[in-house]
């Protein structure tokens, strides 16, 4: 016993200030991207043309990058001869629209909102999730797992995932949606009782991501089931999840 | 080399085709029957296409030479099934079964496994018409029938935020007399895309393949395709290498150490591992800028260097991280009712291990020597070696024991790495073409065991056949067994200490 508490004493205290400070990420890390368009010369597709999941388009001279099926690996900034193109250290980037997920270098980006005020009410301080892994390739999974962890302790904000989807208020999907993980989908879906929120998580959930295309998905759970917040990223960040469930429930603006 | 029983060939050294005799059927099973049941492992068996047909290839480890035996043999559309005289033999059989078409006739379980068309339209080695549905785990499952016994049905979706598959308990009371696994939820479709016109996503692939084994299913590629295409890597590179593998192989371990921890009930190293393994994580990212190492490795060397700066930083973190993590341990290991708990509780011997082909931790706490690292090198491994951790009981308590002993050898291995990094260039471009008509077998031991891609290239040089074998894909029946006569309530404990890749197995 005694040195269960002398460990603890030396571990320390680990929680992290979030959201009020934000631990400083990797100087590599690659978030939100940024593009000056009025750089690109007209008949370039560079970019688009290094992208491995089609993400960039270039039409009528104007680009578009959907952050939804970005896998964040940086070959467009890296291919880019204008250097117009880079990744920012934003790790926040969840948004409620799908299409708030296409960029197109113009206007402010539209951070997700809140639930509609008659939903907070319903659910108080307390959001449980139940998790479904749909062909996830358990980097999402993980990053997820980890909210619970005494780094993030997501349920000092009231936010838990659990076991049965009776007990849940909402769905949090990673991973394409596989052919053969639809029907156990879609059962997990349906005994979830209302209002059930719709979480996508990572580029696959959103979009299918590197997978899209493939006979053997779906192209992510908006094929399936209407989506309430969409979490991008190949997995996303840690922070990049929890900055979206707070956003979520209105504890961050 | 070329011998009457099989081409010799060794890790990430190309074998031309032509030099891989083709055996008649019956020589190519009585070959592979002997030669595993003489202490040797099926490391791989798969079908490629040929000409209008499929031809089977046998890549088998033997314990002594440090190399493989590579035979082949053209079954047609059946053949006489080698599970019922070699049962590592048994998922690949269905495998083949379920890809292409071919029915291996006497085998004793033969029910698809990732439930998916078969990849030869016409072929099903079940005779399912093109129209019929395949839903994943409606089949046949082993029964034990008795008044008193009964049956407990878990998955697809489970209790945590865990990837899904499907268990079958046959229950006496709380005993379980066998436990069946079935998969293939998470089946992406992976390896047939990885063939023919390289596509723009194949990295990709590789590091999501399993996702949590980005640098092991990376680095088996990028070796693979650098032995084919003959590029060397710089000496640097490869340590760069080294280090991203043994930080991927330290973050499980404490991850899977903190888990363990949890499923017996004892949370202070429980919460201690959950945010040590994110630390371990975010040394990774500071290499690359991603937690999982996405984008770190390429054919040719590393995309991402390390600075002087870097490399200093690392190892600062490195320090702090396996400070706390020994304490977190330490209090785990001396903790009497969680070593109660560890010990005798889902125990494999040395025998069964040796004859399902077990590999990696699962295998090593069988006391049985096998790491890719120690018996086949290739990289930094055929440079600096890293000691072999075994022990010898075969439970809980040793894959536990063995992720702690590998977590000291790896903090080693890659504070070494970065106080002395060698100098030279990150990267070589591959500038060659895969040679054609060529098989090269590139094994790397991830952290969960040993990842075999097995690469054949065509006349044009391209791939045409990429077969991918998950440590897990042996591993999963050594759970099962190791399951059996055991309470189902130690199922958790059981699982956790394999910790093994439902995706890596879908594919």
């Amino acid at each position: 016993m005694i040195g269960a508490l002398l460990a603890r004493l030396s571990q320390g205290y680990r929680t992290l200030k979030y959201p009020e400070e934000t631990p400083p990420l990797s100087g590599r890390y690659r978030g939100l991207p940024q593009f000056d368009g009025t750089r690109c010369p007209a008949d370039c597709t560079v970019c688009s043309g290094a992208c491995p999941t089609g993400a960039i388009t270039r039409s009528e001279g104007k680009t578009r990058l959907d952050l939804g099926t970005c896998l964040f690996c940086g070959q467009c900034a890296a291919a880019c001869p204008e250097h117009a193109l880079t990744f920012s250290r934003e790790h926040r980037m969840a948004v409620r629209q799908r299409d708030g997920l296409v960029l197109d270098g113009a206007g402010p980006f539209p951070h997700a909102a809140a639930l509609e005020p008659g939903l907070r009410r319903l659910l108080g301080r307390s959001l449980r999730l139940r998790e479904v892994s749909a062909g996830g390739c358990n980097a999402c999974e993980a990053d997820t797992n980890v909210l619970s962890t005494i780094s993030y302790d997501l349920a000092r904000f009231g936010i838990q995932f659990v076991a049965s989807p009776r007990h849940a208020d909402g769905l949090l999907v990673t991973g394409p949606v596989t052919r053969n993980m639809e029907t156990a989908l879609m059962k997990t879906y349906e005994a979830i009782p209302e209002p059930n929120v719709v979480i996508a998580a990572g580029a696959c959930a959103i979009s299918g991501g590197m997978f899209s295309g493939h006979d053997e998905v779906v192209r992510g759970v908006g094929e399936l089931l209407p989506v309430d917040l969409f979490v991008p990223g190949c997995p996303p960040h840690p922070l990049t999840i929890l900055d979206g469930l707070l956003r979520l429930i209105g504890r961050v603006r | 080399m070329n011998t009457a029983c099989g081409a010799q060939a060794f890790n990430c050294i190309p074998v031309h085709l032509s030099e891989i005799p083709v055996l008649s059927l019956a020589l190519f099973r009585e070959h592979v029957v002997r030669r595993v049941a003489e202490n040797g492992r099926l490391v791989s068996l798969f079908g490629s296409p040929c000409g209008s047909g499929v031809r089977l290839y046998a890549v088998l480890g033997t314990a002594d030479s440090g190399g493989f035996t590579v035979l082949a043999a053209d079954p047609g559309d059946r053949y006489p099934a080698l599970t019922p005289d070699c049962a590592q033999a048994s998922w690949f059989e269905r495998e083949i079964a379920e890809q292409w078409g071919i029915r291996p006739d006497g085998h004793p379980w033969l029910k698809p496994l990732r439930f998916h068309r078969s990849w030869r339209a016409g072929h099903d080695a079940w005779g399912r018409g093109p129209g019929e549905p395949i839903e994943p785990s409606v089949t046949e499952f082993y029964r034990v029938e008795g008044e008193e016994v009964h049956e407990v049905a878990v998955g697809p979706v489970h209790a945590g935020i865990i990837e899904p598959g499907h268990f079958r308990f046959q229950c006496h009371g709380e005993n379980v007399m066998h436990l069946e696994i079935s998969l293939g939820y998470q089946h992406r479709g992976i390896e047939r895309r990885l063939t023919g016109e390289p596509s723009p996503r194949i990295m990709h692939y590789l590091e999501a393949l399993a996702g949590d084994t980005s640098i092991g299913h990376g680095l088996a590629y990028c070796q693979g395709m650098e032995a084919l295409t003959r590029t060397p890597v710089s000496f640097r590179a490869e340590e760069i290498r080294g280090i991203a593998l043994e930080l991927e192989r330290l973050a499980n371990h404490a991850g899977d150490l903190g888990a363990l921890s949890g499923d017996v009930g004892y949370l202070p190293t429980a919460s201690f591992c959950g945010r040590l393994r994110g630390d371990l994580l975010n040394i990774t990212a500071l290499a690359c800028g991603n937690r999982f190492g996405r984008g770190w490795l390429r054919p040719g060397g590393v995309a991402w260097d390390l600075t002087p700066d870097l490399l200093g930083q690392m190892l600062d973190r490195l320090d702090r991280t396996s400070r706390d993590l020994n304490g977190a341990l330490e209090l785990l290991f001396n903790s009497p009712s969680v070593m109660a708990r560890f010990e005798e509780t889902g125990a494999l011997t040395p025998a069964l291990c040796q004859e399902l082909g077990l590999v990696g931790v699962a295998a090593r706490a069988c006391n049985v020597g096998r790491d890719v690292r120690f018996e086949r090198p290739a990289g930094i491994y055929r440079f600096v070696s890293i000691p072999l951790t075994t022990w010898p009981t075969g439970d809980v308590f040793a894959r536990a024991q063995v992720r702690r002993g590998e977590i000291r050898q790896s903090t080693h291995f890659i504070r070494q790495r970065l106080e002395e990094l060698s100098e030279g260039s990150a990267c070589t471009a591959p500038a060659r073409r895969p040679v054609a008509d060529s098989l090269v077998i590139s094994l790397v031991e991830g952290w969960r065991g040993e990842i075999c891609h097995a690469i054949i290239t065509g006349a044009d040089g391209r791939i045409a056949r990429y077969k991918v074998v998950d440590p897990s894909f042996h591993n999963w029946m050594g759970l099962a067994l190791a399951l059996r006569g055991q309470q189902i309530s130690d199922f958790p404990l059981c699982n956790k200490s394999f910790n093994l890749s439902y995706c890596g197995f879908d594919l």
